[in-house]
């Protein structure tokens, strides 16, 4: 069991397709999670169908989505860092791994879960994940935590191989179906769930199961 | 957001002429473009809160509209809109939206920054 979870992604929503049904697992075995939100995903092109959100209002309403995202999970710490979308890349590093570094200093987290930098398509995730592993790979070896990363480039198999984590999450469908949906803005769109209705055997075989690869520091 | 009325676009651009104001200019494909379909070349391109100010502006064609607005010293163009936010009273919130929904360019105009 992990004594503490610490959750680092660049954008609402991003909890929710990859992690969501691991975090719904390890809060329900009673390790507790904070989730560390880089931004409120403001420059998202996803406005809801037909549009309810605007450029200006789209930060508010996808705030309110991500609590949501997070009451179904069971994650009761949240921090939204209040960086701005698109710009992880560009951000002062000091900055960006001086707000991570006082979140592990502070939380002392067991495990770390975050993207995989190089293979996870956003430039802001590539980012995020590049700021967590720099922060960790500071820390002497005996204080770093296990970094967990998802990672979905096209063949980034060829690179980083399989995932050496694969958990099967079937039991928990429920609250990451209800994370997925809490991003109401975000999840009619047709690549992600689309409008069909799925069975539950469909559901299971696309959403149930979840897959880490373990972050080798040099 | 409202399909563009176009005459009510033409006053509100009419109002919010010759005073500086914050400009908010976007164009997206988005950062999945070419992770989902390889033929596509991802590009953006976003400027926020720049100042500007325009002699005049008008808004064109018959939908998707176009918007220019001459400025001092150039002009500020803008294609591809489609909708905006009609209950803004003092600022002007354009975007223009692709058969997805998807936002792929906005124009946002206001007295105070974004």
């Amino acid at each position: 069991m992990e004594r503490h979870i610490l959750v680092v992604l660049p954008h609402p929503d991003d909890e929710s397709f990859g992690i969501a049904g691991t975090l719904a697992m390890h809060l329900n075995s009673g390790t507790p999670v904070t989730y560390a939100c880089l931004t409120l995903g403001e420059m998202g092109r996803n406005m809801g169908i037909p549009p309810f959100a605007t450029r200006v209002t789209l930060p508010q309403i996808r705030k309110q989505e991500l609590e949501a995202s997070c009451r179904a999970i069971g994650i009761k710490d949240l921090r939204m860092l209040g960086f701005h979308d698109k710009m992880i890349e560009f951000e002062d590093q000091g900055l960006l791994d001086a707000n991570i570094g006082a979140l592990i200093e502070e939380l002392n987290p067991s495990l770390v879960i975050t993207f995989y930098p190089g293979y996870s398509v956003h430039p802001d995730h590539d980012a995020c994940g590049a700021a967590v592993v720099r922060t960790i790979a500071r820390l002497p070896e005996a204080k770093r935590s296990k970094v967990h990363c998802l990672a979905f480039s096209r063949d980034h198999e060829r690179a980083v191989g399989r995932p050496d984590i694969e958990n099967d999450v079937r039991d928990f469908l429920q609250h990451k179906m209800a994370s997925i949906q809490a991003h109401r803005s975000q999840f009619q769109a047709a690549e992600l769930l689309g409008r069909k209705q799925y069975t539950d055997k469909e559901l299971q075989e696309r959403f149930g199961t979840e897959r880490f690869w373990t972050y080798r520091f040099q | 957001m409202q399909h563009i009325h176009p005459e009510d676009i033409q006053s509100r651009i009419d109002r919010l002429k010759d005073q500086d104001l914050y400009i908010h200019l976007e164009m997206t494909t988005g950062a999945y473009a070419a992770h989902l379909d390889s033929s596509k070349h991802p590009a953006a391109t976003f400027i926020t809160n720049a100042v500007i100010r325009y002699s005049h502006g008008s808004i064109s064609g018959n939908g998707p509209y176009r918007i220019g607005l001459k400025a001092e010293a150039g002009w500020i163009y803008s294609e591809g809109l489609t909708h905006y936010e009609e209950s803004e009273s003092e600022r002007l919130i354009l975007a223009g939206h692709d058969s997805q929904g998807k936002l792929i360019v906005a124009l946002q105009l206001s007295k105070e920054p974004f």
